[in-house]
């Protein structure tokens, strides 16, 4: 509270141009991710969307090799692993994790590779960080149109495929009775979430973007048992945790030792956590009332 | 087996007098066969459910009962033979309970929620609520005695419960046929009576055909209009005292079986010895013609 006030109080945290922008890409990667994930957790897909965001390492850093924007090679990478744990088969319950784990090694040694090359010819040592942990500060207000159609579109396939997806979600089996293509339906989230797995490597990086897809939506699951509340209230966590975490890396820039600003990234992450456990405790006082 | 030629059909039980209160023929399966590989899993099956009957696919683990239920919905390709449903082929008028399921405690579905996807789970989009959408919900969650749970979540609802909600789910979308995959394993037997007699009341009184597979068929006894029992992918069907019966079941079998009944309750058991009937048919058939 009081670091909201002393922020409210200093003009320079709204002022700033490089906050709007992370203000905005980090609102609209949020939303998305708050959103999507409320299905990755329904359908235990967490690993799956963890491993795709690992790899998106390995697109970042080839990207940089090549000369191209990160969000390209996140993109492009996660897509391509959606769709070789598609053929392996990530929507059967057992070969699922055989499916995640084989793309997940693959893609750490591609990105083992690329980071080595990128080190050793062009001295990218300090794009590393900024591509595993992310680095929301650091993104242009050019990236925003690009950021808001893939988002746009990660939202619009799951939209659309709302009702056979959340059927599909809670018994493949119910799904195909009714007539639902179950792996189509499949197939077409696992490139939603692709691509959402995209944008948060973008915003607070590789490494850490899992707990913005999963923390906000397994949150918002203990606290409401209906399925669109959860992916509002999930959306809403996740947008909450963005914005704090981003007031309070501002804010740290005068906090000990190095007076030099703590990373965006660990901020949003302790919150996600943070926001998680409240919510457990809040059920858990729930049902002793009821 | 497969290289077996193809018998004519045997008429393991004489014809009787079809009750005058059956309905029209809903479902018609004719010499369905299903074979996966070199495996036969369904052997020329064929028999007729009609509207306001409960039929009992009786069949132990491995003889043939999902599979049949999946040909039945179109989600199995029979190799040879026909499945009508209506009069036309497989639609979309079957209702469908599968066999128990284990559902996340966490999941973000209220029993009304699933209810309300078997109205139009298959479409695209999200519904538009209304409260005329609402009521029906409303009124199929109180016809299946589920309005007591209705806004818990269906992970956390007991088998029985479960079993409610997703017969509701079924139902909802008027379906002539319902068929239910195991519905009453895992239930306790106070929890699998009252299931029971809350399917053979949606039977009678909605003018559906109900099928219900079961490895046992005690549960089902006392309402059960008509036994399919399946051994070995082979089929005898007829009422349940004309195919519960030493002679058919042997022959059906191969070998030697003894029907006990004890205290109303029925039990199946290996008879004496291997002496199998020598004629070994290949096709049993207790169905009225």
């Amino acid at each position: 509270m009081q670091a909201l006030l002393h922020a409210i109080v200093e003009p320079g945290f709204f002022a700033d141009g490089a906050v709007q922008t992370a203000a905005a890409l980090g609102g609209v990667v949020a939303v998305v991710a708050g959103l999507i994930g409320v299905f990755t957790v329904i359908r235990s897909q967490a690993f799956a969307g963890h491993a795709l965001s690992d790899i998106g390492s390995a697109g970042g850093s080839s990207a940089y090799l090549i000369g191209l924007a990160p969000l390209w090679g996140f993109v492009g990478i996660s897509v391509l692993a959606a769709a070789a744990m598609e053929r392996i088969g990530v929507q059967r319950a057992r070969g699922r994790d055989v499916a995640t784990g084989v793309v997940l090694g693959v893609g750490f040694a591609l990105a083992s590779l690329f980071l080595y090359l990128g080190m050793t010819y062009h001295n990218a040592s300090g794009e590393i960080p900024t591509i595993l942990f992310g680095s929301v500060f650091t993104l242009s207000a050019s990236d925003l149109p690009l950021v808001m159609g893939l988002g746009a579109v990660a939202l619009l396939v799951v939209l659309t495929l709302y009702r056979p997806l959340l059927l599909a979600s809670v018994s493949p089996e119910l799904a195909a009775a009714r007539g639902v293509r179950v792996r189509l339906v499949g197939g077409a989230y696992l490139l939603a979430l692709a691509i959402t797995v995209a944008l948060c490597d973008l915003t607070i990086g590789a490494i850490l973007s899992t707990a913005l897809l999963v923390g906000p939506a397994a949150a918002a699951l203990r606290l409401t048992g209906r399925p669109h509340r959860a992916a509002l209230l999930a959306a809403g966590i996740s947008l909450a945790c963005t914005w704090l975490g981003l007031l309070l890396a501002w804010d740290s820039f005068y906090w000990p030792p190095l007076r030099h600003g703590w990373p965006v990234s660990f901020f949003i992450v302790t919150l996600v956590l943070i926001a998680y456990l409240a919510a457990g405790a809040l059920a858990r006082g729930q049902t002793k009332r009821g | 087996m497969s290289d077996e030629p193809q018998s004519t059909l045997t008429h393991a039980v004489p014809e009787r007098a079809e009750p005058q209160v059956a309905g029209e023929t809903v479902l018609e399966l004719a010499g369905v066969t299903v074979e996966l590989g070199a495996r036969r899993i369904l052997d020329d099956v064929g028999f007729r459910l009609k509207a306001g009957e409960l039929t009992g696919l009786i069949g132990s683990n491995g003889a043939g009962k999902t599979t049949l239920l999946r040909v039945i919905l179109g989600l199995l390709e029979p190799t040879r033979g026909t499945v009508t449903v209506n009069g036309a082929d497989v639609g979309r008028s079957v209702g469908y309970v599968p066999q128990k399921f284990m559902l996340d405690p966490d999941l973000p579905v209220r029993a009304r929620d699933l209810v309300a996807l078997g109205i139009d789970g298959q479409r695209l989009g999200v519904a538009r609520p209304s409260r005329e959408r609402r009521e029906r919900v409303a009124r199929m969650l109180g016809a299946v005695g589920a309005a007591d749970f209705a806004d818990a979540r269906v992970g956390r609802l007991s088998g029985g419960e479960q079993q409610r909600v997703l017969i509701a789910h079924a139902l909802i979308s008027h379906p002539s046929l319902l068929l239910l995959d195991e519905p009453l394993a895992n239930l306790d037997l106070h929890s699998a009576r009252a299931v029971v007699e809350l399917l053979a009341r949606i039977a009678r009184e909605q003018r559906i055909a109900v099928m219900i597979s079961a490895h046992e068929m005690n549960a089902l006894l006392p309402v059960m209009d008509r036994v399919v029992y399946l051994a070995d992918g082979r089929a005898a069907c007829g009422r349940a005292e004309d195919v519960v019966r030493a002679d058919v079941l042997s022959r059906l079998y191969g070998h030697r079986v003894e029907v006990i009944r004890a205290a109303g309750r029925v039990l199946v058991v290996a008879g004496e010895g291997d002496d199998a009937e020598p004629t070994h048919p290949h096709h049993l058939d207790a169905e009225e013609h």
